[in-house]
């Protein structure tokens, strides 16, 4: 019965330790200490420090979600990504390279990045950007970072763009932009040695359309999103702010005092724009109707979209047409040069004074507050660089 | 003593071996006797099982789906987003203002039944006049019955302002800290005329307010109750107005001159807005169908 008992607890142990405790230790016989009974590996596994000659980096790939600051993961809505779309780390390398290539352009001078640099936060620093004939625009050109949460997919200063690759195709065949055609820019891209295989990397076609160039290049552009600046890290407790930046927080969210939240964000929309449009007192008279000619609505006349005020250290000149190369220029603007006309937006106030008369230590306030939502780690991540050099 | 030895090395043995079958392969199929295809020897339920088809007598109550429309005129003149911009509307007070936006949020519809009680038939919901699928409001299903009251609260109650709300932050809804925090009630914006000029007006609702920097918080919210409803029909429709004038009315006749901006750290103005708030909206008509 003893003898029994022992062979019988001996045959149920080994079996337990097979079926369920599975002897862990190196599986890897490359390893220094690879063990032959070890049947689950547990990471223990040593190498010899002499690395084979070929080794390469590895290059991930597949689905490439967003990495989206806690800040914006606790108090916006998830990005917009269209379902035919999907970001990948193969797309998003292929819109970095198209992106900063001057392939797009009519005379291969020019990439997206010559106008939308990301040491500037993808602005240039002119008040117009100049196209490849010189021509010059009209527009300042507009900053390229969190675009994946302008909920309302309107792009442009003027809305006229109703998504990001829809915004995309826009400045190659633009006269005073890239001044190309697409079947051009695609011929150049086809007759490429790289592109046509990036492609059917991509999207499982060599074959090349304006289409999927937007697509490449809007999901690069997804993956540009600020949300680290020295503000962001006050919210999050890990620095702190001078009292200077803290009264100009005060008074952007004081209805009595700056009241820039209604249309900037706040704290609570750390976007720091509404993504609307709005005309904020610039002119009587307008020389560029903005939203108005799009929706044709004159109501809609003077309307540009609402900027975020994420990276003006960088983004200077400011305003749709560059008027103003300084922070305080603007500051001065909303504070006594406000102008009326008919579609100026109701929010601003005191328009007969010019607007809401800041005394000049809170203009100095309002400025430091302003300068914390700038963002030296997005302007030099290595990610957004061009990756041809 | 020997034998208690062997009698627990057994035991040991006996434990494990049916420890090992219970922990690595149990067998499974339904394990409720009350099903169809109840298994005697199945350990581990695997969502199998099935059961005899009971018919029920048919349900005493009744429900009803109902969705609730609202709807915008200033004194019988209606006001929508194709009207914004236009000088068409004048006020008690006698100022000539046009509308440039009107965004509010409703919270909690509700019916009181006839002893006091309310069942809560939505969550909030931010209503936008340049975007119409804004202005339905689907409720959960009701019991037929009668009601003695149809209710809503405009803007959050203190607690649920408190709350944190993705959605309203992302549409630009907050109230800063200083002026009690958390969302609007209302905006609703546009110009008026004084002394031949067009002049902004932001008529904005805050659900608290404080009447000091020193003073504690008032809850501002407006529980709105209108008429009461019999329910007796699968579909239910209910359109309810706010009319916009009541807003400058009454009890406070509103004047823009004095109260245009920068209203809503503006305790009289607030509590001037709650009061007036109680007037604005009716049920216009209600539409019951099978």
């Amino acid at each position: 019965m003893k003898r029994l008992s022992l062979y019988l607890l001996i045959i149920t142990t080994t079996l337990f330790l097979f079926s369920c405790t599975k002897k862990e230790g190196c599986t890897d016989p490359a390893a220094l200490n690879f063990d032959v009974d070890a049947e689950k590996d547990n990471g223990s596994c040593v190498y010899s420090p002499i690395l084979p000659p070929e080794t390469e980096p590895i290059i991930p790939s597949g689905p490439a979600p967003l990495q989206i600051p806690q800040l914006f993961s606790q108090y916006i809505n998830p990005p917009v990504i269209p379902t035919n779309n999907p970001q990948t780390y193969e797309g998003i390398a292929l819109g970095r390279k198209l992106f900063f290539d001057p392939i797009l352009s009519g005379d291969g001078t020019q990439a997206c990045a010559s106008c939308h640099m990301p040491e500037n936060a993808f602005v240039d620093t002119n008040q117009f950007s100049t196209g490849i004939t010189m021509a010059l625009g009209n527009r300042n050109s507009m900053p390229i970072f969190n675009l994946a949460f302008n909920y309302n997919e309107k792009f442009f200063w003027d809305g006229r763009a109703i998504s990001l690759e829809d915004q995309a195709l826009g400045p190659v065949v633009n006269p005073i932009e890239m001044n190309n055609t697409w079947p051009n820019a695609v011929a150049s891209l086809q007759a490429d040695p790289n592109y046509p295989a990036l492609f059917d990397t991509v999207f499982g076609t060599p074959i090349i359309d304006s289409l999927l160039v937007a697509k490449a290049l809007a999901q690069f552009e997804r993956t540009l999103i600020s949300g680290n600046a020295k503000f962001d890290q006050y919210l999050k407790g890990q620095t702190a702010l001078t009292s200077q930046e803290l009264n100009g927080f005060s008074l952007f969210m004081d209805e009595q005092g700056g009241d820039c939240f209604h249309c900037h964000g706040s704290a609570s929309n750390p976007l720091w724009t509404d993504n609307e449009f709005h005309n904020n007192g610039l002119d009587a008279v307008f020389t560029d109707n903005g939203l108005g000619d799009i929706s044709g609505n004159p109501a809609d006349n003077g309307k540009f979209r609402t900027p975020s005020l994420r990276n003006l250290a960088y983004t200077y000149p400011y305003m749709h047409d560059g008027r103003f190369t300084t922070l305080e220029q603007v500051i001065d603007h909303y504070s006594s040069g406000l102008v009326n006309s008919p579609t100026i937006d109701a929010s601003l106030k005191y328009i007969g004074q010019g607007g809401v008369q800041l005394t000049p230590p809170e203009k100095a306030d309002l400025k430091a507050f302003l300068l914390t939502l700038s963002e030296p780690g997005f302007v030099t991540n290595p990610d957004f660089k061009d990756p041809n050099l | 003593m020997k034998t208690t030895k062997t009698t627990l090395i057994a035991i040991t043995a006996l434990f494990t071996l049916g420890s090992l079958f219970t922990s690595c392969s149990k067998e499974e199929g339904c394990t409720d006797p009350a099903a169809t295809n109840f298994n005697v020897e199945a350990e581990k339920d695997d969502g199998s099982c099935q059961y005899a088809v009971i018919e029920t007598p048919e349900e005493e109550h009744e429900e009803s789906h109902i969705v609730v429309n609202f709807n915008h005129h200033f004194d019988g003149v209606p006001v929508t987003m194709n009207n914004f911009n236009q000088f068409n509307y004048v006020t008690a007070n006698n100022d000539t203002i046009s509308i440039s936006k009107l965004r509010y949020m409703i919270d909690e519809f509700k019916l009181y039944s006839v002893n006091g009680d309310s069942t809560i038939l939505s969550a909030y919901q931010l209503i936008d006049l340049t975007n119409s699928t804004t202005m339905s409001v689907a409720l959960d299903e009701v019991n037929w019955g009668s009601y003695a009251a149809i209710g809503f609260n405009f803007g959050f109650d203190t607690v649920k302002n408190s709350g944190n709300y993705i959605d309203l932050n992302s549409a630009s809804w907050n109230v800063p800290m200083m002026m009690g925090g958390g969302y609007h009630c209302m905006q609703f914006e546009g110009k008026y005329k004084m002394a031949g000029n067009d002049s902004n007006y932001a008529y904005h609702q805050v659900p608290r307010t404080r009447m000091n920097m020193m003073s504690a918080f008032e809850d501002n919210h407006i529980a709105v109750r209108l008429a009461g409803i019999s329910l007796n029909e699968h579909n239910v429709t209910i359109n309810i107005d706010m009319n916009i004038a009541e807003w400058f009315r009454s009890p406070n006749t509103w004047n823009l001159n004095t109260y245009h901006s920068s209203l809503m750290g503006n305790y009289t103005a607030q509590k001037m807005m709650s009061a007036n708030g109680q007037n604005v909206f009716s049920v216009n008509s209600i539409f019951q169908r099978k």
